[in-house]
């Protein structure tokens, strides 16, 4: 496959136009910006393409929800606080159980924070952020390469589930260029979208809708998306693990902060140092296999973010108290260096 | 037998389902306006409608075709990513004034300025009726509701909004109305508002939008009857009837 240099942002317009997304809503915020511009300029030359800037993040994610309700592959991107505007219409989407996919390029917060990357949109994410009880599949890609490649599933993913998915970024991933070759879209066969709105044309009349008046009907709905959560924990987990044979101390780090974390683990272990990594790849459903796998053996763990603490609850939840689990973070836009994260190794390696 | 003639039938695009609007209310009037409309353009197969939220957030369960709820004030929005799909179908949005005056008045105004090729029908009956009737953006000076208990006040909550002269000023709509539903005069005007309007919608020409004046007998705390009245001798004087923007073409 032809490999090209590409920036993260126009690496993930290029693998959705690739992945059969032709429709694309959003509005602009720093530092994600590439991708509109780069789907403005590509989409209106494929046939039945449509780009809209629209007047806000919360108009965007509505045009999201009648495009997906009407049954087309299509897409939105922003970054953090325009994600927690977009959280009413997500809330919607889930609700409604409609496919599309939601890219996230983090930055500083909280409130209008700054333009660096960051990690700490990772409760909004994997935890709700929209009222209600619902799940969104997040996706972590840490390489341009991994950026293309699960944008490419998320679509996927979407229309198996009837949900959404978002690929969760930062801007050191949106900004950087590395080489990049696409993959061939999958020919997998998905569910055909025969509720979606479309006219009614001599069947009855379909319904995209999240209201349930009636308590028990709400309850019971709650209870089939439930179940559609529990089957995407049970099949869609995706993670990756390094060095973890020989590991005394496991780094959990994801995105950027994953790669930043290779590089002092490399360090570490020319120093002699037992140090292994998992990286999580779907944020949620988060990853429990690999820290039962390395549970016995690991004396302890070490979870790395670029925010105060946010991923590390689901750490410590897979540990449940067997294992200490450490955590170092830098946050506001700040993004740690290796030579930190060795200085964390080695104070735990020798503090034992 | 032989000789007896159906004049008056349930329209296709209407369900054999039982409304739930209060006694007097007039959104089941507009409901059937609406539904007379698609059978006679014939676009009952290809026309999907947005439902609101508000008193009419169970329209789906009246119409007899495709449709989309939407969260409050956002059915501008999820129209727009419905016809940007579907080109060729007819999407319309039923909204009230606390939805599409308020919380909504962005994704309206945008809708209209893109000249969106939607329709939107606008129920402007001065109050919030779901939420029990509190003070919309249309209640008028004075007018008492449960947040504005001793009357509107200007000076504390503002001036009503007048939305057809609002969106006048914008390039993008094609035909803007107002239209009340008062009198039997009246719902036949408001009818043919409706129909021109989808029919400029399936002329391609751009963004439609009927307002009707219409009655909440329940958060007014009036007869039915009375309601009407007040709506005619109050609501018409501030908020005039007629058409505000009607494109050449599509008259
Ligand atoms: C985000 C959000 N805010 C508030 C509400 C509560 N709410 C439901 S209906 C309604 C008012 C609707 O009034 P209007 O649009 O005038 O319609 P009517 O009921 O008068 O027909 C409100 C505020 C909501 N459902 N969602
Ligand atoms: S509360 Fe008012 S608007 Fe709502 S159904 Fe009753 S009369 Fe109609």
């Amino acid at each position: 496959m032809e490999k090209v240099l590409m920036k993260g942002n126009e690496a993930i317009g290029e693998a959705a136009i690739r992945a059969g997304c032709k429709c694309f809503f959003g509005y602009p915020i720093t530092p994600q910006s590439e991708l509109p511009a780069y789907l403005a300029k590509k989409l209106p030359k494929i046939e039945g393409g449509v780009f809209l800037q629209a007047e806000s993040e919360v108009a965007a994610i509505n045009m999201v929800y009648g495009a997906a309700g009407a049954g087309a592959r299509v897409m939105t991107s922003s970054s953090s606080p325009g994600i927690s505007l977009k959280q009413e219409g997500i809330s919607y989407i889930a609700g409604a159980e409609l496919p599309c996919v939601i890219i996230n390029i983090v930055r500083g917060g909280p409130g209008l924070g700054d333009i660096q990357p960051a990690q700490s949109d990772y409760f909004q994410a994997t935890k709700g952020g929209g009222h209600g009880d619902y799940k969104l599949i997040v996706l972590a890609p840490s390489s341009i390469q991994e950026i293309a490649d699960l944008v490419m599933d998320a679509f996927d993913l979407a229309d198996r589930y009837r949900n959404p998915v978002m690929v969760m970024g930062d801007g050191a991933l949106g900004q950087m260029m590395e080489p990049v070759a696409f993959k061939e879209p999958s020919a997998v066969e998905l569910p055909p979208k025969d509720w979606a709105t479309t006219g009614m044309k001599g069947r009855k009349p379909n319904l995209i809708n999240s209201l349930y008046l009636d308590p028990e009907k709400l309850e019971k709905h709650n209870l089939k998306l439930q179940a559609k959560y529990k089957e995407i924990q049970e099949k869609e987990v995706r993670y990756e693990t390094k060095y973890c044979e020989d590991a005394e101390l496991v780094i959990v780090a994801y995105g950027t902060t994953a790669r930043i974390a290779e590089t002092a683990i490399r360090q570490g272990r020319a120093e002699g140092i037992k140090v292994g990594l998992i990286r999580p790849i779907t944020l949620w459903p988060f990853p429990t296999k690999p820290f039962e796998e390395v549970i016995n053996s690991v004396k302890q763990f070490l979870t790395i973010e670029m925010n105060l603490g946010q991923m590390l609850e689901d750490v410590k939840l897979a540990v449940n108290g067997r294992k200490p689990v450490h955590f170092y973070g830098r946050t506001g836009g700040m993004v740690p260096t290796p030579s930190e994260i060795l200085t964390q190794i080695k104070k735990l390696a020798g503090g034992e | 037998m032989e000789n007896r003639k159906v004049i008056f039938e349930r329209p296709r695009s209407m369900t054999e389902a039982r409304t739930h609007y209060c006694p007097g209310c007039t959104h089941g009037i507009i409901h059937r306006l609406i539904a007379e409309t698609i059978d006679e353009l014939d676009i009952q197969d290809k026309v999907i409608g947005i439902a609101p939220v508000g008193c009419s957030v169970l329209a789906y369960n009246y119409f007899n075709f495709d449709m989309q709820q939407a969260a409050h004030g956002r059915a501008p929005a999820v129209a727009t990513g419905i016809k940007r799909v579907l080109p060729d179908n007819i999407v319309f949005s039923y909204q009230g004034d606390g939805d599409l005056a308020s919380i909504g008045t962005a994704e309206i105004v945008h809708a209209a300025a893109r000249g969106e090729n939607i329709t939107v029908i606008f129920i402007n009956n001065a109050i919030y009726g779901m939420t029990g009737g509190q003070m919309a953006p249309t209640s008028l000076v004075g007018q008492k509701t449960q947040t504005s208990p001793y009357g509107r006040d200007a000076k504390l909550a503002g001036y009503p909004i007048k939305m057809c002269e609002m969106l006048s000023a914008l390039n993008g709509p094609a035909y803007l109305a107002r239209v009340s539903v008062h009198d039997v005069k009246n719902i036949n005007k408001a009818k043919r508002a409706i129909k021109t309007a989808f029919e400029t919608q399936m002329k391609n020409k751009g963004f439609s939008l009927v307002e009707v004046l219409s009655s909440c007998p329940t958060n007014w705390g009036m007869h039915p009857i009375e309601a009407l009245k007040w709506l005619e001798e109050n609501m018409i004087p501030y908020y005039p009837l007629g058409e505000y923007k009607t494109l050449e073409e599509v008259k």
